[in-house]
């Protein structure tokens, strides 16, 4: 394994993310707006149910959707690497498809968890109040497989796709529908039988739930469940991306 | 001039060995092959020109020798190594500048120059100071912090060469390296090239559709034509055969005068944002 290829892919990512400030301001609007507008607008409706404070609940949520963007994004950027050009440049580097996939991933993960970090300091200040502080780590863990996972679907995806037409399409029929039957904006016990099928196949639900249980939120499939799953679903497709990945042609 | 090819025949004699051999090299894409059973060879120290109209099969025979595409049938050997077998090996012996710009323009010119030394595995003191000596050989190293977004086209082409230099490659291809320069620039660098080319013997893979260019900097032409090597010789041997006085006459009277109808390339159709599943 060449660790300085990936180390270098991993850190171009990380140089072109600190180089994008508009983008990473632009993308704190939207869970701001999910914070303020669900978050306070739901909130009353939420306790009068009995589920108690509706911010609390929504809050790790709205971090792992915001590392779904930014990772499934980041792997999608494979696309405008083949379009300038800088793809080439990597695949007659003396450095194996796998490990170039392996770096960018990382690097793609490293941001989504940054960008989580972020909306994580924002929703403290809107009031969220994680309870156990020892059990940071285990977030962080949690953080890290969501965004690993993402990533590599991302680069997935961007391997099969010969241009950005078709994002439209993956942002409404793969990305938001991984978003909302996640679990993320609503509890997901007592659901209807389709409903919950549903939520027990989309792989965010498993880590919007280790998010939540590691931030003091009753936990519903339990952290085994939830890091297995995750675990499995990363390995899958990070073999199916580097895979996939391995048969661009440039 | 007859010096210096009286000089680069002295140096070519002392390194007969074939860099790169080439052996009933075919690429089929279904029915269609573009690239149709072909040998060649290029000695150690040569300046070898690969010319051929659009759509011949240069392309395909360049990713082929780069390792970007792998071969229906038949071996490429470089510096020994085969292109299938051994491919880390194979791409660390050659730089390529190619047709299309290939650089990272959200990073600086000295990012994209370092980055391009550490994936091929370069220490960091010996980058430094290539990198310093390379970009100042182009004229860019008081632009080295600069965005490469920010880059005329003509800047970014001359970072693009100077990158393909960076690793001290044994072979360097270049594909249709010249187009956007000015005529100092392409001078500039023609003259480094053929001093590498004599004092550290270096092979130069070059495709062009400029005749003039061909004629002055080749030791050996190959003209490829419907995925075919249809000749192969000196400038001179080629004119002799045709009965030419030029280049350009002896490509036209050895391919034809017709018009080629062109493919676009995979760069081509995304811009142009046609299809949108590969396949």
């Amino acid at each position: 394994m060449n660790l300085i290829a990936i180390y270098t892919l991993w850190k171009r990512q990380l140089i072109r993310y600190s180089r994008s400030r508009s983008r990473i301001i632009g993308s704190l609007g939207q869970p701001i707006l999910f914070l303020v507008a669900l978050g306070f607008g739901f909130g009353p409706i939420f306790a009068k149910a009995g589920q108690g404070n509706y911010i609390q609940f929504l809050a790790p949520g709205v971090i792992a959707m915001s590392i779904l963007f930014t990772a499934v994004f980041a792997g999608i950027e494979v696309i405008w690497d083949r379009q300038f050009g800088f793809l080439k440049e990597t695949m007659v580097a003396p450095v194996s498809r796998f490990e170039i996939m392996i770096g960018r991933t990382l690097g793609g993960a490293t941001v989504a968890v940054l960008q989580g970090v972020l909306v994580f300091i924002i929703t403290l200040f809107i009031g969220f109040r994680p309870s156990h502080l020892y059990l940071l780590p285990v977030t962080f863990a949690f953080m890290f497989l969501i965004a690993l996972l993402f990533t590599a679907l991302g680069t997935a995806i961007a391997s099969v796709l010969e241009d950005m037409t078709g994002f439209q399409l993956i942002m409404n029929f793969l990305v938001m529908p991984i978003f909302f039957l996640s679990g993320a904006l609503f509890p997901p016990s007592g659901l209807p039988t389709a409903l919950d099928v549903i939520v027990k196949i989309d792989p965010l639900a498993y880590g919007v739930d280790g998010l939540r249980g590691s931030l003091g939120q009753a936990i519903h499939f339990g952290f085994g469940t939830d890091f297995l799953v995750l675990g499995v679903i990363v390995l899958i497709f990070i073999a199916a991306g580097s895979w996939l990945f391995s048969r661009i042609q440039v | 001039m007859s010096i210096l090819r009286q000089m680069r025949f002295c140096s070519s004699i002392t390194f007969m060995e074939n860099i790169i051999e080439i052996k009933n090299l075919t690429k089929k894409y279904g029915d269609f092959t573009a690239v149709n059973d072909i040998s060649f060879h290029v000695k150690k120290g040569e300046v070898f020109a690969f010319l051929g109209p659009n759509g011949a099969g240069k392309t395909t025979t360049i990713k082929m020798l780069t390792t970007l595409l792998s071969p229906t049938s038949g071996s490429i050997k470089m510096d020994g190594a085969d292109t299938l077998r051994n491919q880390n090996k194979v791409r660390a012996t050659f730089g390529i500048v190619f047709q299309d710009p290939s650089l990272d323009d959200e990073l600086t010119a000295y990012e994209n120059m370092d980055m391009h030394g550490m994936l091929y595995k370069m220490p960091t003191k010996e980058r430094k100071e290539r990198i310093k000596m390379l970009l100042e050989f182009v004229e860019l190293w008081d632009r080295k912090d600069s965005l490469v977004k920010q880059f005329s086209g003509g800047m970014k082409r001359r970072l693009e060469i100077a990158r393909g230099f960076m690793h001290k490659p044994k072979i360097l291809f270049l594909d249709e390296p010249t187009v956007g320069l000015d005529p100092q620039t392409r001078n500039h660098i023609w003259s480094y090239l053929k001093k590498l080319n004599q004092e550290e013997g270096l092979t130069v893979f070059l495709t062009t559709h400029h005749m003039e260019e061909a004629d002055r900097v080749s030791d050996r032409i190959a003209i490829i034509d419907h995925g075919k090597i249809i000749t192969e010789g000196s400038a001179a041997e080629l004119k002799k055969r045709t009965n030419t006085t030029s280049l350009e006459e002896a490509f036209l009277a050895l391919t034809g005068k017709e018009v080629r109808p062109e493919e676009a390339s995979t760069a081509d159709t995304l811009r142009s944002q046609r299809r949108m599943w590969r396949r």
